[in-house]
């Protein structure tokens, strides 16, 4: 066999490498990620009535650092497994100044209940009944997490669990803006 | 416990897998027939165990099992006895079993088929089979495991995704995974061919049973997935050149060249390259769709992200399609062509061009399919690909398709004279003119429709041409029509099953061209009692009715609907409100009907029911796809069928002078 014809023959296997290479670059995009035309805007207003019947709004929060919640009782597993290190940066930065609030949403009373008394959940929980909050934070999935700076606008969203790391650095770098 | 349980069999099943398909290597290699026999037994506990994992899981299933995080994320208290079963297969975990499941079933099959009767190559096909094996359970062990444990146990599960609670859902995946895994057999045979260096036609009247097999399953899985899409997804169409179906629709055209390019090495010992790569094409693309669907590398309705399950498969795929084409390359010495081309008007150019236009198919599909992806790496530039891109090149294809349709099986091989042509494709030719004309007369203004049903008709008539003469020679024997139709039909299964399919795509073709061509839509936004016309129907909005579901809120809306004759039927289009899901599910309503269907999906609607908005559809034709499908499938599992006479096998081709 010629030189020639040999190295033809090891051309078919080569021939699909770009093939794959490219493909393995589809690893190192995400075709759904659309960045959240929120960050940096003011966070749309918000009223509304916790499970225990007290009413909490956005406006009456104005100048403290906000971290907004989402989620679902039914969200298996990453609501469960963020809801641990949700109650542990409340009981660390509370007394901070700083404000959590969970909204559930698309949920039912009594499963959400369950739910935050599985966690023993402290702070301030309220459902959004018609939807209309996880519709003005255009909430994709649950969960999300909107970080929200003292000045009322929207610096970062996690979408999918928060762990205690990214609770930790969002609310540190938000704590160190002066107001 | 039943999570440990799982584990422990996909751990162990694993395990065997990888010990059989070595085992089963070197027997091969140093002629041990103990080891052959204990890589067998390999083979059987790795179909027990998968078998007792699948077992598992459906109990857990049944039993609400939420230690199980698949269970917990597949199904809810509410969730109906039969979908919790199927929900086995309702996402990535589940269907990577059901997958290895079936691959060990082929397994099987291939042991107690081939272990007496193929001595050489069985071994090295039987060590490719459990080597695949083992890959599927490595994903199910390591990146994708169904028996994960989720703690602390929630008190009630997410539910099955709604758009999967359907029929179509029970028996889509699985005639879609059969297919799939179904190409292994092919795939491992073609590789034990290399290996041995044995490339003559054995390997070849093996594979071509097995990939009409698998071409069987994955053609009816394609055609469930289509009805699906019609009547759940509610947008009134079968097809939508989806990243996914694409996957699906890649692997069938090549699986379709080579069950035509297979005649031609039979018949003429040419092609052996080509048929190989064929095969590790289609056993490829397989995979590919695998990875395309479970990586999350491209956008598209049916994919979801998931970890690093697409690196396996990825890592898998680069595996096979490089070590594939490296044995293709090493053995390339011993696939040239006895035979050559001896005249371009002769059945053999008529299917290589049929080859050159499947794969030519196959490769705007990818390129499409994967364009988004090279586009982002070259440029920066998200794009998306979408159905105008597909039907502008891909119709033009198909037509020609639809043309070599008529002639590949009735033109002579090596060098047709001018009598066979004139003799076998005079009177089609001039049925399809004439047909084109009297439906140009008939108000048919859109030319590629025309060209459709003249080719339509063109192929229809060499089929009846070739049927009636071979009849008419069977009629000298003395047997009535009837006889002598069935008998043609049962004897040489093979060619006349290949026809019956032929006839569902024609079928299928009017379908498709039909439906583009005639269907009419409108939308309108109805006070109650009000009615709204649409092709001759007259449809009245009744009313709004909530309902509790057992795991779902439902508001129905009911329409009666009249023609000029009278009451027509009263469909009761609704919305599906699921707590797990953002937006809400349409549940569409229709009247099928052999020329038209009238398809309904209620829109937004006023809270007291005063008014609703509906989208009506008259989609015409829609139902030959269906038909066009069963008339295939049973054309194809004819073909599988056992070969009626294979003692006059030389001249089954010849039409009877």
């Amino acid at each position: 066999m010629s030189p020639r014809a040999r190295a033809l023959r090891w051309a078919i296997p080569l021939a699909v490498v770009p093939v794959l290479v490219l493909l393995a670059y589809g690893f190192r995009t995400d075709p759904r990620e659309i960045p959240s035309p929120l960050l940096g805007k003011p966070a749309a207003p918000f009223t509304l009535t916790t499970f225990e019947g007290k009413p909490i709004s956005l406006e009456s929060l104005r100048g403290r650092v906000v971290v907004v919640n989402f989620w679902a009782s039914w969200c298996i597993p990453a609501c469960y497994d963020e809801a641990p290190s949700l109650e542990r940066a409340w009981q660390a930065y509370r007394d901070r100044g700083v404000m959590l609030v969970g909204v559930n949403i698309q949920d039912k009373e009594e499963p959400a209940k369950q739910f935050l008394a599985r966690f023993g959940h402290t702070f301030p929980n309220a459902p959004d009944p018609v939807g209309r909050v996880s519709v003005d934070y255009g909430v994709y999935g649950v969960p999300e997490t909107f970080f929200i700076d003292r000045r009322g606008r929207v610096r970062f969203k996690q979408v999918g669990a928060v762990t205690d790391e990214i609770m930790r650095v969002q609310i540190d770098k938000l704590l160190g803006e002066p107001a | 416990m039943t999570p440990e349980l799982g584990y422990a069999a996909t751990v162990a099943a694993l395990v065997l897998a990888v010990y059989g398909a070595g085992a089963a290597a070197w027997s091969a290699v140093k002629g041990r027939a103990d080891l052959q026999a204990s890589s067998e037994r390999a083979a059987v506990g790795v179909w027990l165990l998968i078998t007792a994992c699948m077992l598992l899981l459906v109990y857990a299933f049944l039993t609400f099992d939420f230690s199980v995080s698949y269970v917990a994320s597949n199904t809810n208290r509410g969730t109906p006895f039969y979908y919790r079963i199927t929900a086995l297969w309702g996402a990535l975990e589940g269907s990577i079993i059901l997958w290895a499941w079936m691959l060990a079933l082929y397994t099987l099959i291939v042991v107690a088929r081939y272990r007496r009767t193929q001595p050489q190559l069985y071994p090295w096909v039987l060590a490719v089979m459990l080597g695949v094996s083992s890959f599927f359970l490595l994903v199910m062990t390591i990146p994708a495991p169904p028996f994960e444990r989720l703690s602390p146990i929630p008190p009630d599960g997410r539910g099955l995704n709604p758009l999967l609670e359907d029929s179509g859902m029970i028996t889509h995946p699985v005639a879609l995974y059969l297919g799939f895994t179904g190409f292994s057999v092919p795939f491992a045979f073609a590789m034990a061919a290399l290996i041995i260096g044995r490339t003559g036609d054995e390997w070849i009247t093996i594979t071509r049973r097995w990939t009409i097999v698998a071409w069987y399953f994955l053609s009816l899985g394609l055609l469930i997935g289509g009805w699906w899409s019609y009547h759940v997804l509610g947008w009134g169409g079968y097809w939508a050149w989806d990243p996914v179906e694409n996957a699906a629709f890649m692997p069938w055209l090549t699986a379709t060249a080579f069950l035509h390019s297979v005649m031609i090495q039979e018949r003429r010992r040419m092609l052996k390259l080509w048929n190989l790569t064929l095969i590790i094409l289609t056993f490829s693309l397989t995979l590919f769709g695998t990875f395309l669907t479970r990586s999350g590398i491209i956008g598209s309705v049916h994919a979801f992200s998931q970890g690093s399950v697409g690196q396996f498969f990825l890592a898998f795929l680069a595996l096979v399609v490089l070590g594939a084409f490296s044995l293709l390359a090493w053995r390339l010495d011993r696939l040239r062509g006895q035979g050559e081309l001896d005249s371009i008007v002769s059945r053999e150019s008529a299917f290589l061009l049929n080859n050159l236009f499947l794969v030519a198919a196959t490769f705007t599909v990818f390129f499409g399919t994967v364009f988004p992806l090279l586009s982002e790496a070259v440029k920066g530039t998200k794009v998306s690909v979408g159905a105008p891109f597909f039907n502008l090149v891909n119709i033009p294809i198909f037509l020609a398709l639809l043309f070599l349709m008529g002639v590949g099986p009735l033109i002579a091989w090596r060098r047709a004279s001018a009598e066979n042509l004139r003799r076998n494709f005079l009177k089609p030719v001039a049925a399809g003119l004439v047909a084109a004309a009297v439906f140009r007369l008939l108000g048919v203004g859109n030319a590629l429709v025309l060209l459709c049903l003249a080719l339509v008709v063109f192929v229809a008539g060499t089929i009846a041409l070739d049927f009636y003469r071979a009849c008419r020679a069977r009629r000298r024997t003395g047997e009535g029509w009837a006889e002598a139709s069935w008998g043609l039909l049962l004897r040489q299964n093979r060619r006349y099953g290949g026809f019956v399919v032929h006839l569902g795509v024609l079928v299928i073709a009017l379908g498709v061209a039909g439906s583009q061509a005639w269907s009419t839509q409108t939308e309108a936004t109805l006070n109650r009692g009000d009615a709204v016309e649409l092709a001759g129907y007259t449809i009245r909005f009744v009313g709004l009715e909530p309902s509790e579901e057992s795991n779902h809120f439902k508001v129905t809306g009911t329409f009666a609907v009249t023609d000029h004759r009278g009451p027509v039927t009263v469909l009761t289009p609704a919305k599906k409100f699921y707590p797990q899901e953002q937006t809400p599910i349409a549940a569409v309503d229709y009247r099928l009907g052999f020329w038209e269907d009238l398809y309904l999906v209620l829109g937004d609607f006023a809270r007291d029911g005063s008014h609703a908005t509906i989208k009506i559809q008259v989609n015409r034709m829609v139902s030959w796809l269906w038909i066009g499908g069963l008339v295939l499938t049973l054309g194809a599992a004819l073909a599988i069928a056992p070969e009626g006479r294979p003692a006059r096998r030389p001249q089954r081709h010849e039409v009877p002078a």
